[in-house]
């Protein structure tokens, strides 16, 4: 193919050719960047949080009156009281570490992750089309997320942020830190988030080409449709909380202050209403993947298509009903907490749908353990686990125990970690050869992956242990509570020793990838053997995708696909 | 500029090619549902000269309802516009229902432990009049 | 008459008129996706504007007496008026929809102007009665500092003290107000967005830019202005004609 030489990459040259593009690949590949240094960002704020925690007592955190202070037991007991809120001390300091990790790692980067990126630069592909529905709308949510991007930064610069990301009231109300700069920035990643969600439903319903039906869509299509539905329905509803909650801090409207006659609780519906949709935002695009990847690396027609689609759509509906699980301790009442009990069993059984369907899809399969592959079965082991313990949490006594201690972040990080970011990486390289035009070393991805699957459950399995034994959540010294519960010494410090490992498989992973920019050797069409429209374009796709709409066929129909050497990859027989 | 409406008004079937033009609203409607609007927000008005206790609220919000559907069917062409948009505004209005009902169940019933604990808190707290 | 309608009379071969972007294939196909992403963003407005909807209900709920005492202060009239201003916009820009649709330049300057006039209209209003809670400390709850009884605070609503005796102010009084400024001013924001958006329809239809080819502008414009007033129909009764 002659199109390497004008691709979208080449297609103009210059800052603003990038900036100004229109191009849905463009701004795909600018979020990228942008998310991926916001990962980092996030991590090394992870990295802080683990380093702290290895051993007990302060342990780099320790400024400057930590030395003075008195015993461990004490320190502990102190801990459990509100924490001045002026003074600069270790725990401030571990306060604002782990806020920012959480809120950067979901507003910045595991919200929009998989479909800025991967949904921004493929979908138009898969369905043979030249762009998004509003490319300008397009590149508005691009400079709307880094708008919201830089509002983070400056949070850090003006005094940071301690409540953790999910900005409870009265302590956001009342705490010195700049939640009002946090929260405008979060505000505004959330009208970025709705645009991108318009644009893909507009594009699914008006750009498929003629012929291509509901039911002929590749199932990463139809978890960005339904991950589009919740961004549409819940991120206003967080819009007005956060303006609410803006507006609590800077005019003292009223709402949520016991004082005014408002009820702080109020608080907890409208942030969960939506934050808990917005964990299927996180983790719905990563299962369209694990769909894709897992029967293309398998050369075996997805089983159960119609199940797995409508299951996107089921997870994405049902997770509206079932926000009150995550307040089941804050002063719930006994018939709501148990109707949201009940609802949120109901969400494992579309999950469990999808799970099954890909090990069916796998079964007898000629499973092929590429790159991508392997982060796909490492997605579907972690989040087994993951969506497992979530059922424990779900069921209303456990988790009145469960509630506030490490088996929640254990939890949550075997979804949004080892699901929704493993899921991002399999995508990630799985589309590298699309959309970069270079192949990577397997033998090197695969390496790294294994790094990252094994400090991930070194990270994260201890903190189950750690949660079952009553450590409980965002503390910043455990030292007062080893007399009685002397393990947690040793399983926090596997755990950060988990964290570095988990550090090292990524950077071995972002190692492998960018050498390729420079090393690796050009990719062909289609070197993966993927039966969906984007690997009938040449990589790197030029500019305007396809001369002419290709043939619609059935996306998980490999039968003509046969592979011939490592230059030209898998080409149609006949 | 100077081509009679009435002619355009006639052929703008879908047999025109690239017409987006699928369907005008008489003018008389427009005028009609105009009318319908103002006399409603009069009976809204008169409504509260009348003491029909808690149906006052449900009168005033049937009213609404019913103005609001007006709007959507006429003015916005909801009637005559593909059924999906008028699916989308009904699932925005379910979605509504399901955020508002849960929550306003939840936050009644826990008010009193509220008004308790900041009645405990804040001695010198006017107590609620009625 | 207009570019529109020349280009789509010249290019008869190629059909791909100057408004269409290029990666449409027909003008249909456009504005359908136009009017679909705008009919998707209305349902993201009426989640946005649902969450005071909830607050609403929940503080009238809990707090029944507050809502009861002070919606006196609000002036039903000048309530009424806004309705009507605002009804009769809603109107015009349906009307200016019509012109688009059926070419009649002129006519949809004028329903175009007529409606951006009636916004500004409202937005009058609504100062003016901003203004008066103002003068009379009619604040949110943490700004609230009322001196008076609703009887002499409202000048213009004589019925004030049918609603029972004034003197006795529940407490929390601030919250209701707090519910009417986040609702109105949000609305009043969205007044203030809308008559940007149709300014600039206004300045594109005075250049000649829509044809029953193309007006898509307009008809999105105007669907988002129809929201707009469909939220006022709901504000006015909860807010004004509490019984």
């Amino acid at each position: 193919m002659s199109g390497a030489s004008d691709s979208y990459l080449t297609h103009t040259r210059g800052f603003w050719s990038w900036a100004l593009t229109l191009d849905h690949k463009r701004i795909g590949i600018m979020y990228m960047v942008g998310i991926l240094g916001s990962f980092l960002l996030g991590g090394i704020f992870a990295l802080i949080v683990r380093t702290e925690l290895a051993t007990p007592g302060p342990t780099i955190m320790g400024f400057p009156d930590a030395a003075s202070e008195a015993s461990p037991a004490e320190q502990a007991a102190e801990n459990m009281v509100a924490i001045a809120p002026s003074s600069t001390t270790g725990r401030d300091l571990y306060n604002h570490m782990f806020t920012l990790h959480g809120a950067v790692m979901i507003f910045l980067v595991i919200i929009p992750g998989i479909p800025a990126v991967l949904g921004n630069f493929v979908l138009p592909l898969m369905l043979g089309a030249k762009d998004v529905a509003f490319p300008r709308l397009n590149l508005a949510s691009f400079y709307l997320w880094l708008f919201g991007a830089i509002f983070f930064v400056v949070t850090l610069h003006t005094g940071g942020l301690d409540t953790g990301w999910t900005f409870y009231t009265p302590y956001s109300t009342s705490t010195n830190s700049a939640v009002v700069t946090a929260v405008l920035g979060a505000f505004i990643l959330g009208f970025s988030s709705i645009f991108t969600g318009i644009n893909f439903i507009v594009t699914v319903h008006k750009l498929r080409p003629a012929g291509m039906t509901w039911f002929k869509m590749p199932l990463f299509v139809w978890s960005l449709y339904a991950t589009a539905i919740i961004q549409v329905l819940a991120t206003p509803v967080l819009g007005i909380t956060l303006l609410l909650l803006a507006a609590e801090r800077l005019m003292g409207l009223g709402f949520f202050d016991p004082k005014y006659g408002g009820n702080p609780i109020l608080f907890q519906h409208f942030f969960w209403f939506y934050s808990h949709p917005a964990v299927y935002i996180m983790i719905l695009p990563g299962m369209g993947i694990i769909s894709e990847v897992v029967s293309v690396f398998s050369r075996k027609h997805i089983f159960g298509y119609q199940f797995i689609a409508f299951s996107s759509v089921a997870i994405a509906l049902l997770g509206f009903l079932v926000w009150g699980h995550h307040m089941f301790v804050s002063g719930m009442t006994p018939l709501a907490a148990m109707v949201f009990s009940a609802l949120t069993f109901s969400v494992s059984i579309p999950s469990a749908i999808k799970v099954f369907n890909w090990l069916a899809t796998m079964y007898k399969g000629s499973i092929g353990l590429a790159t991508p592959m392997c982060y796909a079965l490492a997605f579907i082991f972690l989040f087994g686990i993951g969506g497992l313990t979530g059922l424990f949490l779900g069921t209303l006594s456990v988790d009145v125990h469960l509630t506030d201690t490490y088996f929640v972040v254990a939890h949550f990080h075997y979804v949004m970690f080892g699901g929704t970011l493993i899921a991002f990486l399999a995508g990630l390289h799985y589309w590298w050869p699309k959309m970069t035009g270079r192949m990577f070393s397997d033998v090197a991805g695969r390496w790294a992956c294994f790094i990252i699957f094994v400090g991930f459950n070194l990270t994260f399995f201890p903190q189950f242990l750690l949660g079952t034994r009553g450590m409980p959540r965002r503390y910043y010294d455990y030292s007062g509570l080893l007399d009685s519960h002397p393990e947690f010494a040793l399983l926090n410090l596997l755990s950060t020793i988990g964290a570095y490992t988990t550090a090292v498989g990524l950077v071995a992973a972002a190692i492998c990838l960018l050498h390729s920019l420079w090393r690796g050797r050009p990719a062909p069409a289609n070197p993966w053997g993927g039966g969906s429209m984007e690997w009938q374009c040449p990589s790197p796709p030029p500019h305007d995708n396809f001369p002419k709409t290709p043939p619609v066929r059935d996306p998980y129909d490999f039968s003509y696909l046969a592979y011939v050497g490592p230059d030209r990859g898998f080409v149609p027989q006949t | 500029m100077n081509e009679p409406p009435a002619q355009h008004e006639m052929n703008s079937s879908p047999s025109d090619d690239h017409g987006l033009v699928s369907h005008v609203v008489p003018a008389i409607v427009l005028v009609a549902v105009f009318a319908a609007l103002i006399v409603l927000t009069g009976i809204t008005l008169a409504a509260t000269w009348v003491d029909l206790g808690p149906w006052n609220l449900v009168v005033a919000m049937a009213i609404a309802t019913v103005k609001a559907a007006l709007v959507a069917l006429y003015f916005m062409h909801l009637r005559y516009d593909h059924p999906f948009h008028g699916l989308l505004f009904v699932a925005a209005l379910v979605f509504l229902a399901l955020f508002l009902v849960p929550t306003l169940q939840d936050t009644v019933d826990t008010e009193p432990a509220i008004q308790q604990f900041r009645e405990a808190t804040s001695p010198g707290l006017p107590k609620t009049s009625p | 008459m207009t570019q529109a309608a020349t280009s789509s009379h010249d290019s008869s071969g190629h059909d791909h008129p100057p408004f269409l972007a290029h990666h449409y294939e027909t003008p249909k196909q456009q504005f359908d996706a136009g009017k679909l992403g705008m009919w998707i963003f209305l349902v993201t407005e009426v989640l946005f504007f649902g969450g005071l909807f909830c607050a609403y209900a929940v503080y009238r709920a809990t707090h029944p007496e507050v809502f009861i005492y002070a919606h006196q202060f609000l002036d039903k009239n000048l309530g009424a008026l806004n309705t009507v201003v605002l009804l009769a916009s809603s109107l015009s820009i349906a009307w200016a929809v019509r012109c688009a649709q059926l070419d009649q330049q002129r006519a949809l300057v004028a329903c175009l102007a007529i409606t951006l006039a009636l916004a500004a209209v409202f937005l009058g209003v609504k100062y003016v009665e901003y203004k008066q809670k103002w003068e009379h400390g009619l604040l949110w709850a943490g700004r609230y500092q009322a001196a008076e009884s609703a009887e002499t605070a409202n000048h213009a609503a004589p019925e004030a003290h049918h609603a029972g005796n004034p003197e006795s102010a529940p407490r929390d009084v601030g919250i209701f107000f707090s519910v009417y400024f986040t609702m109105t001013g949000l609305h009043g924001i969205h007044v203030v967005a809308g008559m940007g958006v149709i300014a600039w329809v206004l300045v594109l239809a005075v250049k000649g830019r829509f044809s029953s080819q193309y007006y898509n502008p307009v008809d999105y414009t105007a669907l988002y202005w129809h929201l707009v007033d469909m939220i006022w129909i709901y504000l006015f009764p909860l807010l004004y004609l509490i019984h």
